[in-house]
């Protein structure tokens, strides 16, 4: 029961999304094209030059896909935290679903499978305009959308469950200052990890970012291993505790 | 009782912190009944109703609303219930008729017949020539006939509607009272918190004062004014305070009951037009004189008090 319930939330969400998907589309369209021509072929030239290869591979086809994932983080993020807030208090819808035979768990939960398709949609635009200049080398780098939007799914799901514990927005631009942006830069985005000093390796490795990374890269690259296996449990676990998280504190705020 | 009642509540109670919202609460409603909560501000009619609409957790007592337990059965009540929250909750950022289908949906009611029925219900709240508008462009008043509207989507059994006319003008308002009055005799059960008086007397066919979080009085609007307080009043104005004391002595001798109030005195009375005859042929000068019928509003004031509660 409680999957078509959430997916009625999912249609609300496609619903108001239809008003503004223009705009959101061509953001979709402008961030691969800005961000692949300033690292991947401007700093990436400079880099080719000096010291040729990052971990193997051309530094545009190293950096798109860890770009690609962490766009997908930073969508998720702000698409869990303020309007959480909005439909809990701001602006109130979610109060009006959960006077239906919907429950707080089903607004949680389709709220964040929306946001995770959003994030989705997303890594596949950033995919196509990557491909296109050059940066996927591997046609199993269709694997890298669903990698992208499950590292959105968990981010959503803890952000969101975060969200509904709070009374103002007041700690959200630290979350976003303070967690998210570390997270992308210390998350093998940009350089691989062991270039870290040995501490933040290990902080690198509970960074649910860069096992998505890890995870779009050894699919943009075509060299999917074992290992790979593990990130997709770690997020998936990452994706379950947030999830167990929200499911409570929705409950809590929608039915005080 | 012959039938089950839709909404039974006993000894219900809800909490916020240490604080007691609604205290030891009982309340049945019949099928087909118009019921209302009157009470002051902060009273804990809109606690209450949320309990009802199973949007809310009961910290004590039994509820049971179309015969199951909203702890448990929430999900199958609210799908036969429309519910009319205190604040708006609408979608503001879609238009009118948008809110209304996503609601349909909600209840998981087919596409094709939402449209159907959010043609049906603008038309019903005269909203029809705004259906492509913004919801955030729409007045208050507007709104909350959406949000009735909205509410209705389902065909709901029962209709729980907290304040639904505050913030309306008088046409709006008499169009809902109207639309309701409709709905119930189409069999609809509706529960209603209200703080027009003549919203209350016009509309319910029962109605429960509260007070603090508990039940002060209860019954038919008629049998409420009959219990509670007399036939007529008389109020009566006088130049200034020293005149209305100097009255007073010889006011104690008509009525049955009298309330000094700073700007007049109220004589609760059987027979107002008898009391002012006696009154004026000796006695007091009043500036002003008025001879009314006592209304609900008169035995609100007096079980639950002039002065603003904290
Ligand atoms: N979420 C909440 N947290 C804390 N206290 C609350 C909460 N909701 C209501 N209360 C308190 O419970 C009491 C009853 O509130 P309630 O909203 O039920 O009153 P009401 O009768 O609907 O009043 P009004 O006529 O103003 O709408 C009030 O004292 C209010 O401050
Ligand atoms: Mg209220």
């Amino acid at each position: 029961m409680s999957a078509p319930l959430a997916l009625r939330v999912v249609e609300h969400e496609a619903q108001v999304f239809k008003r503004f998907w223009r705009g959101t589309l061509f953001g979709y369209v402008l961030n691969p094209l800005l961000y692949l021509a300033a690292l991947g072929f401007g700093l990436g030239s400079l880099i080719t030059e000096n010291q040729g290869e990052v971990a193997g591979l051309p530094y545009v086809e190293f950096v798109a896909p860890g770009l690609m994932a962490a766009a997908a983080m930073q969508a998720a993020a702000a698409d869990s935290l303020w309007p959480v807030m909005a439909g809990m208090k701001w602006i109130r819808w979610y109060h009006g679903m959960v006077a239906t035979p919907l429950r707080p768990r089903d607004v949680y939960t389709g709220s964040v499978a929306w946001t995770a398709m959003r994030a989705g949609l997303g890594a596949t635009v950033f995919l196509v305009v990557a491909a296109l200049l050059g940066a996927i080398p591997s046609a199993w780098g269709v694997l890298a959308i669903p990698s992208a939007a499950l590292t959105a799914a968990g981010f959503a799901a803890m952000l969101a469950a975060y969200a509904a514990t709070q009374e103002v927005d007041l700690r959200f631009p630290l979350i976003m200052r303070l967690g998210i942006l570390p997270l992308f830069l210390v998350s093998g985005t940009f350089f691989p990890i062991d270039q870290l000093p040995g501490w933040l390796q290990v902080c690198a490795w509970a960074s649910p970012l860069w096992h998505g990374v890890e995870l779009c890269r050894a699919s943009t690259t075509g060299m999917l291993e074992a290992v790979d296996l593990a990130h997709l449990a770690f997020l998936v676990g990452f994706l379950w505790v947030g999830w167990l998280w929200g499911i409570r504190s929705f409950d809590a705020r929608l039915t005080a | 009782m012959s039938e089950t009642p839709l909404i039974d509540a006993r000894g219900l109670v809800k909490r916020f912190g240490d604080f007691t919202a609604v205290d030891h609460l009982d309340v049945q409603v019949q099928p087909g009944e118009a019921f209302g909560f009157l009470g002051p501000n902060g009273a804990g009619k809109t606690s209450t109703m949320r309990m009802i609409a199973c949007v809310s957790q009961r910290d004590g007592g039994a509820l049971s609303v179309l015969g199951m337990d909203p702890a448990t059965e929430g999900s199958a009540i609210r799908a036969r219930l429309g519910v009319v929250p205190q604040d708006d909750t609408l979608d503001l950022e879609l238009t009118v008729r948008d809110n209304v289908l996503i609601y349909g949906r909600y209840f998981g009611l087919s596409r094709a017949e939402t449209r159907r029925r959010a043609d049906e219900l603008l038309e019903f709240v005269q909203l029809t020539d705004r259906r492509d508008d913004r919801v955030d462009a729409l007045s208050g008043g507007m709104r909350r006939r959406l949000t009735i509207a909205r509410s209705l989507v389902n065909q709901p059994e029962l209709v729980l509607l907290d304040e639904p006319t505050t913030g309306l003008d008088p046409q709006a308002r008499h169009l809902v009272w109207e639309r309701l009055y409709r709905l119930k005799r189409s069999g609809a059960t509706l529960v209603l918190t209200t703080h027009y008086m003549d919203e209350a007397e016009q509309l319910c066919d029962r109605l429960v004062i509260m007070d603090g979080g508990r039940i002060v009085a209860e019954g038919s609007p008629r049998a409420l004014i009959d219990r509670h307080s007399t036939r007529d009043v008389v109020e009566l104005r006088f130049a200034d305070e020293h005149a209305q004391h100097a009255a007073l002595a010889r006011l104690e001798q008509v009525g049955e009951r009298r309330e000094v109030l700073p700007d007049r005195v109220l004589v609760y009375t059987a027979d107002g037009d008898a009391d002012v005859e006696r009154l004026t042929s000796d006695g007091p000068h009043p500036e002003s004189l008025l001879v009314r019928r006592s209304t609900l509003e008169d035995v609100f004031l007096t079980l639950t008090g002039r002065s603003l509660e904290e």
